[in-house]
């Protein structure tokens, strides 16, 4: 039996420990439910102990009576942007204070029961137990958690930094140990920068892969689930459980079937092309970033893979581009947020049209509106052509553009941010220099392409540095396959943040 | 080009929004500001270019599937009137619109 505490072990590990009998689920979500109710970092937005200690039960029952699933009883906590129906949803916002989804999101479906959840028997799902929900910016729109309507969360490498956004509370929760995984959702990076800043291991797979089906929408061609844990390993394991074609529920899910993500972790890094964008290593990129970098290439350089140059020279207008084209979906996703059939409604309205008007100008914040307006100002009348149109046109150049890289090289590898984690407050009253702060994460959001973010080393501050890894479509594996491998050889994902 | 107070009381209103006079003097700067990137991002030349709503089209042709006509869903009313803000013998509640 181990003598690892079990908030040090991972995924991959704490089942191995459930199937062997070393502790049952209930013992597991206990010990993680306490450490989860002690925390103060802000990474928590609700915990419901009686649902988690009922799944947990569950999972037991149902090991002991031969149906597990792949990850029986193993806890976890989801990004507070699904909906569920054994705690509140609220996507960061105060206009969902309090709401209750009359059903489970997709993704939290497959990761937990897909049966009855009454059912000790029930068949189907990886059936993780769920402890909670996580904070993150409002509606998944921010890039430093600083958005989130519920306050911000604090950086466990230091508290007085943020953890990245928009699943800044799950990347957190993951690296102070609260939980040995999480879901996360990235529509510009929203899961790879806060796995960097934190220096954990986040993958956002293919656009179409996951279902977005009870997945709050913010930019419906661009949102995309995926898992963020401690190592490739890990990610692996979620990605496999959550993933798979959803067609009744979300149509721009794809008839791709469902992949072991686990199968190829261990292949040969020997002869794969490593595609190194000369835009991505420009001079805005800090020194201690790129030295962190150069020492995770050059490990899998050992490992037998070869650096190659290669151009994606319409990186820096990925920012504006991306900036029409998420508020545009968002201005149009946000508006089923009226006061009518759930979420904020205005007292006394005098007639509809104010209480449109004052219930959500009352319920969202800030940078919500002002992606709203941007949105709805891109696409009236006399600049649809000139904003949106113009963006969607540069889109298909950038992902044109990854394609001729993809000729060249098997991977792209990249830094997931031009620096660490920023001070806390240092972006407030300028929501521009975080969207500059986007710009590595953003030309893989809008080509669809899956990408990675790995542990890569420590920077200024001792804080972390993600390598951020793009794969082709569908090369999901691929990229696990690159990450495991660098992660057998390296321990930035092992070490743990002082106090923790 | 820079957005006046005007366009934003306009898009304001488009959007539903109602805005605090010092809320949008702060949304106009700030949505100004954003502005001057995308000025970058129209002087290249796109004329031939297809615009790409979709990520997926680049590698396969997308096609809108259609699910068999059959009720799937069970009726789940009282569920999902659970957090309307205004509800009464089953129906949403909201001002009067029809004198």
């Amino acid at each position: 039996m181990t003598q690892r505490a079990l908030h040090d072990q991972g995924v991959a590990e704490l089942a191995r420990g459930l199937d062997q009998g070393a502790f049952s689920a209930l013992e597991l979500t206990q010990h993680f439910l306490a450490r989860a109710q002690a925390d103060t970092s802000g990474s928590f937005l609700h915990v419901n102990p009686e649902a988690a200690l009922a799944q947990a039960r569950r999972a037991d029952a149902r090991r002991a009576a031969g149906r597990a699933g792949a990850l029986e009883g193993v806890p976890m906590a989801h990004k507070d942007i699904f909906v569920t129906r054994d705690f509140p949803t609220t996507a960061g916002s105060k206009m969902l204070a309090g709401y209750r989804s009359p059903f489970d999101a997709t993704v939290v479906r497959r990761l937990g029961t897909e049966g009855a959840q009454d059912d000790a028997q029930a068949a189907g799902g990886a059936g993780m137990v769920c402890l909670g929900k996580l904070n993150c910016d409002e509606f998944a729109m921010g890039s430093g958690n600083e958005n989130s309507a519920f306050g911000p969360v604090r950086n466990p490498w230091d508290a007085q930094r943020v953890p990245g956004g928009s699943s800044g509370g799950s990347a957190a929760a993951v690296a102070a140990r609260l939980v040995p995984a999480a879901t996360g959702t990235d529509t510009g990076g929203s899961i790879r920068q806060p796995a960097g800043f934190c220096g954990i291991t986040g993958i956002k797979p293919t656009y179409g892969r996951a279902s977005r089906y009870g997945m709050i929408a913010y930019a419906s061609s661009l949102d995309q689930a995926g898992p963020m844990a401690r190592s490739a390993e890990d990610c692996a394991l979620l990605l496999s459980a959550m993933c798979g074609p959803d067609p009744d529920r979300d149509s721009t899910s794809l008839d791709v079937p469902a992949e072991d993500y686990s199968a190829r972790l261990n292949e040969s890094l020997d002869g794969l092309r490593i595609g190194v964008p000369a835009q991505f290593f420009g001079p805005g990129l800090a020194d201690d970033v790129r030295a962190a970098l150069d020492e995770a290439l050059a490990a899998l350089e050992k490992l037998g893979a070869r650096r190659v140059p290669i151009e994606l020279p319409l990186t820096e207008l990925a920012i504006p581009a991306y900036y029409i084209i998420a508020p545009a979906e968002a201005s149009s996703n946000l508006s089923r947020f009226d006061g009518v059939k759930f979420g904020h409604r205005a007292a006394n309205p005098a007639d509809l049209l104010d209480m449109y008007k004052r219930s959500r100008a009352e319920g969202f914040g800030p940078e919500v509106k002002r992606r709203i307006m941007t949105g709805t100002y891109v696409l009236s009348h006399g600049y649809y052509d000139a904003y949106y149109l113009q963006a969607q046109k540069i889109r298909r150049r950038i992902a044109d553009d990854f394609q001729k890289a993809f000729a060249q090289c098997d991977v792209i590898a990249g830094p997931v941010a031009p620096t660490v984690a920023w001070a806390l407050g240092q972006n407030a009253s300028d929501p521009l220099a975080d969207y500059l702060a986007d710009i590595f994460t953003l030309p893989a959001s809008l080509a669809g392409l899956p990408g990675m973010s790995v542990p890569a080393g420590f920077g200024q501050g001792g804080m972390p540095v993600g390598l951020q890894l793009i794969g082709n479509y569908f090369a999901e594996a691929r990229l696990l396959n690159v990450a495991h491998r660098l992660q057998q050889v390296t321990d930035a994902h092992l070490r743990k943040p002082q106090g923790v | 080009m820079s957005l006046t107070p005007s366009d934003i009381e306009r898009i304001a209103n488009l959007a539903r929004l109602q805005l605090q006079p010092d809320e949008a003097a702060a949304a106009l700067d700030k949505i100004n500001g954003f502005f001057t990137l995308v000025e970058a991002m129209r002087q290249v030349d796109t004329r031939d270019v297809v615009p790409l709503a979709h990520p997926i089209e680049v590698v396969q042709a997308m096609t809108l599937r259609l699910r068999p006509d059959e009720a799937t869903e069970p009726n789940a009313r009282e569920a999902n009137q659970q957090s309307a803000p205004a509800v009464e013998r089953g129906l949403f509640l909201v001002p009067r619109v029809i004198e």
